[in-house]
């Protein structure tokens, strides 16, 4: 179960509730690559201490969700949208 | 607090359990009267959040399994032993409890009616659920797309839906794949989708069917990359991926 992952569909609620608007369908730039994907096809590790997405090009680090009762902190310095 | 919530800004509501009604062993549909549900799209999914006495929450994503036309939103819950929202939701919830949703998600992994192109579906597990959301849609709305649905369950025991999907509307084929067990009698499709299978069901680039692929990684993984090899467009190939959803 430590490898299991899902994919950026379930960062989904979370982004909406902090960003304003659903971004599955809109593509960002791994900052590591430089390779596009789109947020729905991240990797995504949802049990690590918070959520963490990956390019699913490199693997690298992309995307980290922070949620703790209603304050949601979206870390993505890597990821280009 | 809800009140105080941005118009238009995703965020928590409360939903009634109206009704939990058995599908498999391990799977469970609850029925929920959300009153300030704003309608949603098939193929959507929700967060479902509980909270502890003690103020300790966790929360797990759930595809809606209703469509838009239907009278309540579903949710359909597979139980994963030792897991730490599913067990409580498929076995403790009971007519009139609460719980806290926030949705609906996801705009990408949506079929919203006819785009003049056939609609190819693969669900793996309870990766069926929000294709099932689609299949009603198609019907509550008298869509005449052509649709096939490839299910691929461990054993008949563990298909989600049976019997709604056996009286499929016209113009809809669902073709059930075993993986673990079958019958003896069995004519369907025994072990994981093939290449055979793909050749006997999925419409040819062509006709540039929209693909919907839901299920286990590995799963999705495999047909994806089946279905982009046989020429469909990677932009038409719509995934979700999931895994036990503890």
């Amino acid at each position: 179960m430590e490898d299991f992952t899902v994919d950026g569909n379930a960062l989904a609620g979370a982004l909406a509730q902090s960003l304003g608007r659903d971004v599955t369908g809109e593509r960002g730039t791994c900052g590591h690559c430089g390779k596009a994907s789109l947020v729905a096809e991240l990797v995504v590790y949802p049990k690590a201490p918070s959520p963490v997405a990956r390019c699913p090009h490199c693997g690298d680090v992309v995307m980290v969700v922070t949620e703790i009762s209603d304050t949601i902190t979206v870390h993505m310095d890597t990821y280009a949208m | 607090m809800a009140g105080a919530a941005l118009p238009g800004r995703l965020t928590w509501q409360l939903a009634r359990v109206v009704e939990v009604t058995p599908e498999t062993a391990q799977t469970k549909t609850l029925v929920l009267d959300a009153p300030d549900w704003a309608g949603h799209r098939a193929g959507q999914h929700v967060d479902v959040r509980l909270t502890a006495e003690d103020g300790y929450q966790a929360q797990r994503s759930y595809s809606i399994a209703s469509a838009p036309e239907d009278d309540h939103l579903m949710l359909t819950v597979e139980e994963i032993p030792d897991g730490e929202v599913s067990p409580y939701l498929a076995e403790e919830l009971r007519a009139g409890d609460e719980l806290e949703l926030r949705g609906p998600i996801g705009g990408w992994f949506v079929w919203e009616g006819s785009e003049g192109a056939p609609l190819l579906m693969f669900g793996g597990g309870s990766g069926v659920v929000p294709l099932r959301a689609m299949l009603r849609h198609r019907a509550a709305t008298s869509d005449s797309t052509p649709a096939r649905l490839v299910y691929s369950a461990r054993s008949l025991q563990d298909v989600i839906y049976r019997e709604e999907l056996e009286r499929s509307a016209d113009g809809v084929e669902v073709c059930l794949a075993l993986t673990r067990s079958w019958p003896e009698d069995w004519t369907g499709h025994r072990g994981r989708v093939n290449d055979a299978l793909l050749d006997d069901i999925a419409w040819p680039a062509s006709d540039t069917p929209a693909i919907y692929i839901c299920g286990p990684n590995g799963f999705v993984e495999a047909i994806s990359r089946r279905m982009v090899a046989r020429g469909h467009d990677p932009v038409r190939v719509k995934t979700e991926r999931f895994g036990p959803s503890s």
